[in-house]
């Protein structure tokens, strides 16, 4: 090759670059390993990674049942090893999934258009927020402060560079907004009010009242969605204008937080303001259905500066994922699926209720609810470990004033024996710290 | 060089419609154990929050569900079927290895937020990869947190501003070669920044009189993609960095391209500040037809306090955790810690090839983009004839004269059975052929990809409409874009 190329070594090939910067050297990195080392490597990771253990953790990450048909289908190289399916008479497969992938988001969602994914949940809520103050020609932002913390620290980042002002909105002592506060913290200038439902706290918020107190001030709704199973048996926010979702729960692995499938849905009115890739329908020069990315004058690709949006590379295989899921569950399986979810939380709530205080314990939940205990949820969590089972998220990292609260998530997959478990470990804890209590009271007395 | 077996034949492929069309009340293609808790009464959980419809979802078999994805896979192109050869793109092969250690238990179910003692696993990969990933490129720091490239230019430009905002003033532009791809000008508008234009010279590199007219204490950074679009070397990089350093400005650069210098030349060394990687270019993870990508941002010790938070950090006995203490961080681009599993299949394809592998994987994808070259040189006009590094870049000039462009041409590549080259890109080459074929091909799939090329440069001569008219042998003939985008349809309704 180099002969016929006319070069005498492959160091020709690379004197463009100025001698004084080559490496002349090797790059200080592990050696070349056999694929069966490779394997062992990851392997022993996996061991030291919480292999084994059952978790009542959630907050914006859920373990559901994977079918196994998803990692099947994904494995298949036509779907796998494709581009970006811009040459559309040779990746008609990929555009036909996503069509299906986004009609199924409007299905679910109650909403006319999505597009075909962005990075997750929260860089997701943090794009329809800018797509808000776009159609608005507002700038300022109310979020609610139940929305992932998270969520509000990306939105935070985006919003600085946009010249947004963002306010908080306070909850209420039932873990919903505050409706009074909402309607107070809306100025002229609110381009949108971000909410989540159901919120950080597993609540399920009132949206309709939201988004007549965000109507009436000419300002959006913008609704973000991160528990995507909760759709299957709550009622979808249909009078939001925007709505951010985060779809790992559907048949995406926990992955320790990636990747996962952020997407975007709203009215037709507004396509024109969205950010990221769109699936259209067309037909060919015979007349035959054919589908092709479409819209793409929003895209960085052609306007450049003045794109929606910056996104290139989406999360398309994730997606895929999310569309078979979709597809095996179906009409009634989503529901019957959403349905355990919540019988299996009511259960863990009434146990834990026993001897914990539930909070919140009025507002419509779906798999996650907040717990009190006495003790120091890290503590409690610390024994739990031992059982080999992950306890729910304190909340004190996120929300100072909870003090001793913790997040806890039941889905499917968390079974009555854990939940047994984990009631019985917080009663004990309750007991002694009721005692050391008592036997502090009767020293003092 | 003659070839028994011709690329691509025709075969029977299965049609299929749309899921909803096959749904029918009944079917099922799930199974829920027993609930071993009890029922609960939904309407009196959750009143009028309880959702009575799933509308049109679809009821299908396993069976159909295997057959409608399976069938839908056979209209794709796909690495696994051969060359893929668009620029700027790296369709490199994927390991299955890869595929196969991000699937172990304990690293697909981790949850993200699970106690630091037992995340120790996942803490290790980010931590060995961050480190390869800062030797590879000669930076001091790193962030894995991106989601994709255009992700991670926006966290890097981030980290541009805090810097200068921490010096007093943000600056207001950043001067971005009129070569670059389109998420460098969309990214800096993101950030807050105006977009300046720096030309090209006449051998497609930066011109440096223009840089220097066109630097001030306005400009926050220059973003470059170095080798740039064209596939060329920045030869005065030094040059350049000097001139934007001596005038407070940073070096970003774009590491889309950085397939082409693994193992022989470092980023840090030749006086970048700042880059992103692409994890799903350069170290071997899987398009997916469109994503998941991952793209870090590597750093000099400068904008290390500005990093997006948490970073991982090794504790005093030894293990590992997160960080979050940091008060100068631009914030978080992305919920948790970024695409991990991108992460594990990036560290498996360093492990699978040590740093004999990476180096010889550069030399070889340098190797084969001027193979092409050479062999497809006279038969197009190639417009700059600076030396390639891992792409070169043609013109359709000489074709042009037969009203045959290059998307004519590249829908004419599909029925020689080959995915088509980058069209239209770059900018600065009107009717560009981008060409990449990564250190993957062969020898014999790269003849047969320049026997098909000077086929068709052959046929523009003598055949012309059969080249306008490709492509002829695909399921669905060229699509009606017009009417796509004017009057959108972008879901499916019921009849």
């Amino acid at each position: 090759m180099l002969k016929a190329i006319g070069a005498r070594s492959i160091d020709d090939l690379f004197a463009p670059i100025p001698a004084e910067y080559r490496l002349n050297r090797d790059l200080r990195i592990p050696r070349q390993m056999a694929e069966s080392e490779i394997v062992d490597f990851f392997r022993q990771r996996s061991r030291e990674n919480g292999d084994g253990y059952t978790s009542f953790l959630g907050a914006g990450a859920y373990f559901h049942y994977r079918p196994v048909i998803i990692d099947s289908l994904i494995s298949r190289g036509e779907f796998l090893t494709a581009y970006t399916p811009y040459q559309a008479e040779i990746s008609q497969g990929t555009l036909q999934s996503i069509f299906e992938f986004q009609t199924m988001i409007c299905e679910l969602t109650g909403m006319e258009v999505a597009n075909a994914s962005m990075y997750d949940g929260s860089t997701a809520a943090a794009e329809g927020v800018m797509m808000a103050v776009r159609l608005t020609g507002r700038r300022s932002v109310v979020v609610a402060r139940n929305l992932h913390p998270e969520y509000r620290e990306v939105l935070a980042t985006y919003a600085t560079h946009q010249g947004m002002p963002l306010s908080t909105v306070g909850f209420s002592d039932n873990g919903r907004i505050n409706l009074k506060e909402l309607e107070q913290s809306i100025t002229p200038e609110t381009a949108c009010v971000l909410i989540q439902s159901p919120n950080f706290f597993g609540t399920i918020e009132d949206v309709d009242a939201m988004a007549e107190i965000a109507h009436k001030h000419g300002a959006m709704l913008v609704v973000s969605i991160a528990e995507a199973v909760s759709l299957g048996i709550i009622e979808p926010p249909r009078q939001a204008d925007i709505i951010a979702m985060e779809a790992q729960s559907f048949g995406v692995p926990l992955g320790f937080g990636g990747p996962y499938c952020g997407v975007i849905a709203t009215r037709e009115k507004y396509v024109r303001q969205m950010p990221g890739r769109l699936v259209g329908q067309t037909v060919d020069k015979q007349g035959k259905r054919g589908f092709v990315l479409t819209l793409a004058t929003r895209e960085q690709h052609i306007r450049r500066e003045k794109a929606t949006s910056n996104i290139c590379t989406n999360q398309a295989l994730v997606a895929l994922m999310v569309n078979i899921f979709m597809t095996v569950y179906g009409r009634v399986g989503l529901k019957e699926l959403a349905k355990q979810n919540l019988a299996k939380t009511a259960y863990a709530a009434n146990q834990f209720s026993k001897h914990g205080k539930v909070l919140f314990a009025d507002s419509p939940r779906f798999n996650e609810f907040v717990v009190e205990t006495s003790e120091d949820p890290y503590a409690i969590n610390g024994r739990l470990l031992g059982h080999k089972i992950v306890g729910g998220l304190p909340l004190k990292k996120f929300y100072p004033e909870f003090g001793n609260a913790a997040l806890w998530c039941c889905t499917e997959l968390t079974t009555r024996s854990a939940i047994d478990t984990a009631a019985g470990l917080i009663a004990e804890s309750e007991r002694s710290v009721r005692s050391a209590k008592e036997e502090v009271e009767e020293v003092t007395q | 060089m003659k070839h028994a077996t011709p690329k691509a034949t025709r075969h029977v492929n299965q049609n299929e419609g749309l899921i909803f069309e096959k749904s029918s009340p009944g079917k099922a293609a799930w199974k829920l154990p027993p609930l071993d808790v009890p029922e609960v009464d939904t309407a009196k959980l959750l009143g009028s929050a309880e959702r009575k419809d799933l509308g049109h979802m679809p009821e299908v078999s396993e069976i159909e569900i295997i057959r409608h994805f399976t069938r839908m896979s056979t209209w794709n192109y796909a690495i696994d079927l051969g060359m893929y050869p668009l620029g700027s793109c790296t369709m490199k092969y994927n390991p299955r290895v890869n595929e196969a250690v991000a699937r172990v238990e304990g690293i697909a179910n981790g949850h993200p937020y699970q106690p630091e003692k037992i995340s120790q696993g996942a803490l290790q990969i980010i931590k060995t990869l961050s480190e390869c990933l800062i030797e590879i490129t000669g930076m001091d720091a790193i962030t894995l947190q991106p989601a994709a490239g255009a992700h991670g230019e926006m966290t890097g430009l981030s980290m541009v501003r805090a810097y200068h905002e921490s010096k007093g003033n943000p600056r207001k532009k950043i001067l971005i070669p009129d070569s670059a791809h389109g998420t460098n000008p969309a990214t800096a508008a993101m950030v807050g920044y105006a977009v300046e234009n720096l030309k090209s010279d006449s051998r497609g590199m930066v011109d440096i009189a223009s840089l220097e007219a066109q630097m001030n204490e306005d400009v926050a950074a220059l973003m470059l993609t170095n080798p740039n679009t064209l596939g060329v070397f920045e030869q005065q990089i030094h040059k350049i960095a000097d001139i934007l350093h001596a005038k407070g400005g940073l070096l970003y650069m774009d590491g889309a391209n950085m397939n082409a210098l693994v193992g022989k030349v470092r980023p840090g060394d030749f006086g970048v500040d700042v880059m992103h990687l692409n994890l799903h270019k350069t170290f071997s993870t899987p398009h997916g037809g469109g994503g998941p990508g991952s793209g870090p941002v590597a750093i000099k010790k400068i904008l290390e306090p500005f990093l997006p938070k948490p970073v991982v950090i090794s504790h005093e006995d030894g293990t590992l955790g997160f960080e979050y203490d940091r008060p100068h961080s631009v914030g978080r681009v992305r919920a948790f810690y970024g695409n991990f599993g991108m992460f594990v299949r990036a560290l498996a394809y360093i492990q699978a090839n040590g740093p004999d592998g990476l180096r010889q994987t550069t030399e070889d994808a340098v190797l084969n983009a001027n193979y092409i070259r050479k062999g497809l040189e006279g038969t197009y006009d190639l417009p700059y004839d600076t030396p390639s590094m891992h792409e070169v870049v043609f013109s359709d000039k000489l074709q042009a004269k037969k009203g045959v462009r290059t998307m004519d041409i590249a829908k004419r590549l599909i029925d020689y059975g080959f995915h088509p080259y980058t069209t239209a890109f770059p900018l600065i080459v009107p009717g560009a052929l981008m060409i990449e074929p990564t250190e993957s091909e062969s020898v014999e799939e790269m003849d047969v990809f320049i026997d098909a090329m000077k086929s068709i440069a052959k046929e523009v001569e003598e055949d012309t409409q059969t080249v306008l008219d490709a492509p002829h042998t695909t399921r669905v003939s060229r699509l009606d874009e017009t009417t796509a985008a004017r009057k959108p349809i972008l879901r499916w309704k019921p009849a």
